[in-house]
């Protein structure tokens, strides 16, 4: 790789111990690639420094403290070495568990200590405690052309297509190194003949509500794997949270980074403007058949109506979404023995407080939880067998990862669920 | 008596992405793999519902695939495989991103790409293979021969 001055001093010490490690690990990185230079970047959402019992049983004879596992394990260096404050501006996505419901969560004291104490680490780095997978919702809205380093699939498609903005999907490794040098390789979607659309995708069925968005995401991850999909046909306004649920299926089904919307995402004014000099590998239809096959794929995973859990925010609930919810619940209980947690940032919920959300969501019986979700801090209500789900994302991991039977529906669905205990949800036509 | 080379071998020339030498058998599959929320880093196997691999595990097997999906946790779920010592002994693919990039790095295992024919159409499960990543080269020994 081609260095600049302030690079190479970097890579030679000149900055220290821990910015000479972290200059070493993204220029193996970037050789990797294939990268030929760095591009500076001043905008980094990753999860620095954190770690798990194993992680810290698997470092106690070297060192498990906050400074040995970034050293260790997200700068990959062999020795330990003093991790200075953060030169860029950084954020820290969601984290491990809720800040004050942990022990409903299952978490021990312990582990909450350790949570805070980490906690405080990053703050005294200089990394803003975000703690949400939509930092996008929490403050950090980048500007149309702006380099970044993320990690979160969804918060990176969000990122790349809605915005305009350009990162590759990072890594924990890789962003904490950029957060101590402001450096990334320039390689993929910082590059602008990278950007252009490779898959032709057209909607002969009408998309307009958040499930439809939501199944269609997953139809396209699964379609176009790491591809760039161009969407065309029936498709009409999405907002914000239509955004959030059709990036972050397509971010699960395959490894969707970038998606242009014909007329709608602002690098696909025209569809010749997102596919530029390309021509598109394969036009892919999605009809009523294939609708219909992805409702099913993602109600595969459940054969018992009884549901004793609701979980929602994934990605985390927006302030529109936790106003829905509360509009669902208003002066309702849930079902005994049924659980619902709803799952945001901290800054939204301190809105969602604010407006009353909160409390009529837990007056109804279900509790609104930060920093966290069901499938990242491995947290459901204990006993739980049968879970209800307004993510695809969500449907894709969950279920997998903790072993539970899966329903899959709209967030009226899943709310009528949690009233009624049973799972009465159908594709909608 | 001259020395037959051996009709068995198949050598693929790429590129590689990170260095060293080495050797397993090979565990081919055509479908991407998700780091986070796609394998158990304690074992290295495959938990994703619906893969072909499900139940499988990579640990020292020489990992043919097309590349990464999903989460951007997947250098770390890799990451972790090597602390356990269940990470693929190298990993053979197609298509880069930063994703795998990344974790090919912090496994330190050698991992090759851009190779001239299609690995997944030459490669199968059990066959012997030696991966170079400094060279950049592929030497595939055919279960079957």
């Amino acid at each position: 790789m081609k260095l600049t001055e302030d690079e190479k001093a970097m890579l030679d010490g000149a900055e220290g111990a821990g910015r000479q490690k972290a200059m070493e690990l993204l220029v193996r990185y970037g050789e990797a690639l294939g990268a030929e230079r760095f591009v500076d970047t001043n905008n980094i959402a990753g999860v620095p420094g954190s770690s798990n019992l194993f992680m810290r049983d698997y470092y106690k004879d070297i060192g498990n403290g906050y400074e040995a596992i970034y050293s260790l394990f997200d700068l990959d260096s062999d020795v330990i070495v003093p991790v200075p404050k953060v030169s860029a501006y950084s954020c820290h996505l969601q984290g491990g568990m809720d800040p004050a419901l942990w022990s409903e969560q299952g978490m021990t004291k312990e582990a909450f200590e350790h949570f805070q104490k980490d906690e405080a680490e990053v703050a005294d780095h200089g990394i803003q405690l975000l703690k949400t997978c939509t930092p996008y919702l929490a403050g950090n809205v980048p500007v149309k052309g702006e380099h970044c380093a993320w990690m979160e699939s969804s918060a990176v498609v969000y990122c790349n297509s809605v915005i305009g903005a350009r990162t590759n999907t990072e890594g924990r490794e890789s962003t904490s190194a950029a957060m101590l040098t402001g450096k990334i390789p320039d390689w993929g979607f910082h590059r602008d003949e990278y950007r252009f659309g490779t898959h032709h995708i057209v909607s002969e069925v009408a998309v307009s509500d958040v499930i439809d968005w939501g199944m269609l995401g997953y139809f396209v991850g699964d379609a176009v794997q790491e591809n760039i999909p161009v969407i065309e046909g029936r498709i009409s306004q999405p907002n914000l949270v239509r955004h959030k649920h059709f990036g972050a299926a397509a971010a699960s089904s395959g490894g969707v980074e970038l998606y242009h919307m014909v007329g709608f995402t602002p690098e696909a004014a025209t569809r010749e403007m997102a596919f530029g000099p390309r021509k598109p590998r394969e036009t892919v239809k999605y009809g009523q058949a294939e609708r219909q096959r992805i409702y099913d794929i993602l109600n595969s995973q459940g054969t018992d109506p009884n549901v004793d859990y609701i979980m929602l925010g994934c990605p985390h609930f927006s302030i529109e979404q936790m106003w829905e919810v509360a509009n669902l619940l208003d002066g309702k209980k849930l079902h005994s023995g049924t659980s619902l947690w709803v799952f945001t940032s901290r800054s939204v919920k301190s809105v969602a407080d604010a407006n009353g959300y909160t409390k009529t969501i837990k007056d109804a019986g279900g509790l609104v939880m930060t920093d966290t979700c069901s499938a990242i801090g491995s947290v459901v209500p204990k006993g739980t067998k049968v879970v209800a789900l307004d993510s695809a994302k969500q449907a894709h991991y969950l279920p997998a990862m903790m072993g539970l039977e899966a329903w899959f529906g709209t967030t009226k669905d899943c709310i009528n669920a949690a009233l009624t205990g049973r799972w009465n949800g159908e594709c909608p036509r | 008596m001259s020395v037959q080379p051996s009709v068995n071998k198949i050598i693929l020339h790429g590129r590689g992405v990170t260095g060293g030498i080495a050797e397993g058998e090979a565990l081919v599959t055509r479908q991407t793999i998700s780091g986070w929320g796609g394998i158990n880093p304690m074992t290295g196997t495959v938990i994703e519902s619906r893969h072909e691999l499900r139940g499988q595990s990579f640990k020292d097997k020489i990992l043919v695939f097309p590349g990464a999906k999903g989460s951007s946790g997947w250098s770390a779920m890799f990451h972790l495989t090597r602390l356990t010592k269940s990470a693929p002994a190298a990993m053979v693919f197609n298509t880069m991103t930063a994703k795998i990039a990344l974790g090919a790095v912090v496994m330190r295992i050698p991992s090759v790409i851009d190779l001239d024919q299609d690995p997944l159409g030459i490669i199968e499960t059990g066959d012997w293979v030696r991966v170079d990543g400094d060279a950049g080269t592929v030497e595939i020994t055919k279960r079957s021969a």
